[in-house]
């Protein structure tokens, strides 16, 4: 079985986001970025399925600015075995649509004919908790969203899901996608030694038009705005102060 | 102009306070049809006809509803898509799993976790754990989206719409439900309590997280948690507050020895008065919290749970 990894760059998790002055977006000039943390979990469980010889091959694919290409070589480095390039914006504040990423990841998935699409279930920059459920949609697969288990038996598999009350079990036909979350696994860093020979491995470069997909948003961008900031509060000096202070608020 | 709103259905149970208030946004793109899909959902069906400003319910009572599986359910909303422009949800795990699956089916991106709508075409929602606030204006001829129930009041009762049963669509028998695992509680929902007290990695144990129960029992409260409790196997993850967790917007959040990461924040930042307990006075919890004390949680949290 081959287990397609799609990898998405974004602002790395512990930079504080600042929105730019004139309202059209997120600053993203000269800022840290790293492969998002959900997606690397994916990588993860690519790698420990090919390791316990459920899983040939790991390919992994970023659709993005070409400066993804070195997300792509981190998932390389982790352990998967090549990757694919998909460039469809020249500028990093461009943020190509769950909906057309799931289209290029359809025609990928065409083509490299994977049993298993192991995905982040969200991406920290746009939040939007989409992609793998499009893909499915689009595939006609089964989904298994925000997994925190996977076990992968012949032509099903079984997966434990984190949803509001708690964990939710479901049995899934092969082949999937599965969307990861937290806890599934916790990622390995990559190596010295495996850096470098993720340098070797094959990156194959295409674009979007190559899968005659249109990248248009569907959602146009009116603005992007600071959320209101809470008034500092005030620190208290004990337990009473606090009890009397939050009988005086009306909270108790 | 017609939305489609697809009721939150636990157990063939309505859960009344996320489709109120999912309603309220939904009143203010059109006129509302709600769905009920699950299996055994008649009682849910009429207690969502009692919600004010619903012209009409579809009840689906079906097997393949019952545990909220996405390919059955996605097949059975697109089928009533023709009469809707908009389709909706209030944003649960079960929503989050179909809503996006519906959208592609009908070739519309999804909008995920409004918390505000502008017109019914355009719509507010967080961005970067809510650091940032975007305004999307859809061009999709089907608006898909899904409602972060924290920022809207729920609508009221004393509606009395017709309910209209429905036939199930063909389950694409993709997946099957084997269990659900989980815990009996008789304290109030996350999402929807009064008062939430939340727990972080400052906790320490599991063992030790019965403080944070305690104090919450006698508050009346849920209890949260932050990822570095859950991650530690100090809390179960339903508790999880912030980005990828819940969202929530009591009127009173105790956090306790949590200490603030942005992450964190982005579930919570809406409570209307936020209390921290923690021992780090530079927590970036303290920036954030109405009232801060700075103090050994393990002695401050049975003191104020003894004081009230």
């Amino acid at each position: 079985m081959k287990v397609l990894v799609p990898v998405k760059r974004v602002i790395d998790y512990n930079v504080k986001v600042r929105v730019k002055s004139d309202g059209s977006g997120v600053d993203l000039a000269n800022v840290k970025m790293s492969m998002n943390p959900f997606d690397e979990i994916a990588v993860e469980e690519a790698i420990r399925l090919k390791e316990a010889g459920k899983a040939e091959e790991v390919v992994a694919v970023s659709i993005g600015v070409k400066q993804s290409q070195e997300t792509l070589r981190t998932a390389l480095a982790m352990g998967a075995d090549r990757a694919i390039l998909i460039v469809a914006a020249d500028d990093v504040h461009t943020d190509i649509e769950p909906l057309a990423v799931a289209k290029i990841l359809k025609a990928v998935i065409d083509e490299e004919a994977p049993g298993l699409v192991l995905c982040g279930k969200q991406a920290i920059d746009n939040d939007m908790n989409a992609t793998g459920q499009m893909l499915a949609a689009l595939t006609g697969w089964s989904q298994g969203t925000f997994a925190s288990e996977l076990d992968i038996e012949g032509d099903s598999a079984t997966v434990t899901r984190e949803v509001d009350g708690g964990l939710q079990t479901i049995k899934i036909k092969m082949p999937a996608i599965v969307s990861v979350d937290l806890r599934l696994n916790e990622p390995r860093y990559a190596s010295l030694p495996n850096i470098m020979k993720a340098k070797k491995k094959p990156l194959d470069e295409k674009t979007a038009a190559d899968y005659g997909v249109d990248t248009a948003p569907r959602l146009e961008i009116v603005k992007t705005s600071e959320p209101e900031t809470r008034k500092a509060g005030e620190i208290v000096g004990s337990v009473d102060e606090l009890v009397a202070k939050l009988k005086e608020a009306g909270a108790l | 102009m017609a939305v489609l709103l697809i009721a939150e259905v636990q157990g063939g149970e309505l859960a009344v306070d996320a489709t109120a208030k999912a309603l309220t946004a939904a009143a203010q793109m059109g006129e509302v049809t709600i769905l009920c899909a699950s299996e055994g959902c008649a009682g849910a069906a009429e207690a969502a006809a009692k919600l004010e400003g619903v012209s009409k319910v579809l009840c689906a009572d079906d097997a393949a509803y019952g545990h909220d599986l996405a390919e059955p359910l996605a097949d059975l909303i697109v089928s009533l898509a023709g009469d809707y422009e908009h389709i909706v949800a209030p944003s649960t795990a079960a929503s989050k799993n179909v809503m996006p699956r519906v959208a592609a089916l009908l070739d519309a991106m999804v909008i995920s976790e409004v918390t505000a709508v502008v017109d019914a075409n355009t719509f507010e929602r967080p961005i970067y754990a809510g650091n940032a606030i975007q305004t999307v204006k859809s061009g999709d001829a089907k608006k898909v989206a899904t409602i972060r129930t924290s920022t809207f009041d729920a609508a009221g009762e004393g509606g009395s719409a017709s309910v209209e049963t429905i036939g199930a669509a063909a389950n694409p028998g993709l997946s099957e439900w084997v269990e659900d695992k989980v815990a009996a509680s008789d304290r109030p929902e996350l999402t929807s309590a009064g008062v939430v007290v939340s727990g972080g990695r400052g906790v320490g144990s599991e063992e030790d997280f019965k403080l944070i129960e305690g104090l919450a029992d006698k508050l009346g409260a849920a209890v949260g948690a932050s990822r570095a409790a859950v991650d530690s196997g100090y809390a179960p993850n339903d508790w999880q507050v912030g980005q990828t967790g819940k969202v929530v917007a009591p009127d009173l959040y105790v956090a306790i020895g949590i200490s603030g990461a942005i992450q964190h924040l982005a579930g919570m930042k809406d409570s209307k008065i936020i209390v921290a307990i923690n021992k780090d006075e530079e927590a970036p919890i303290f920036q954030v919290a109405d009232y801060g004390l700075v103090a050994d949680l393990f002695e401050a949290v049975p003191e104020l749970t003894g004081k009230l």
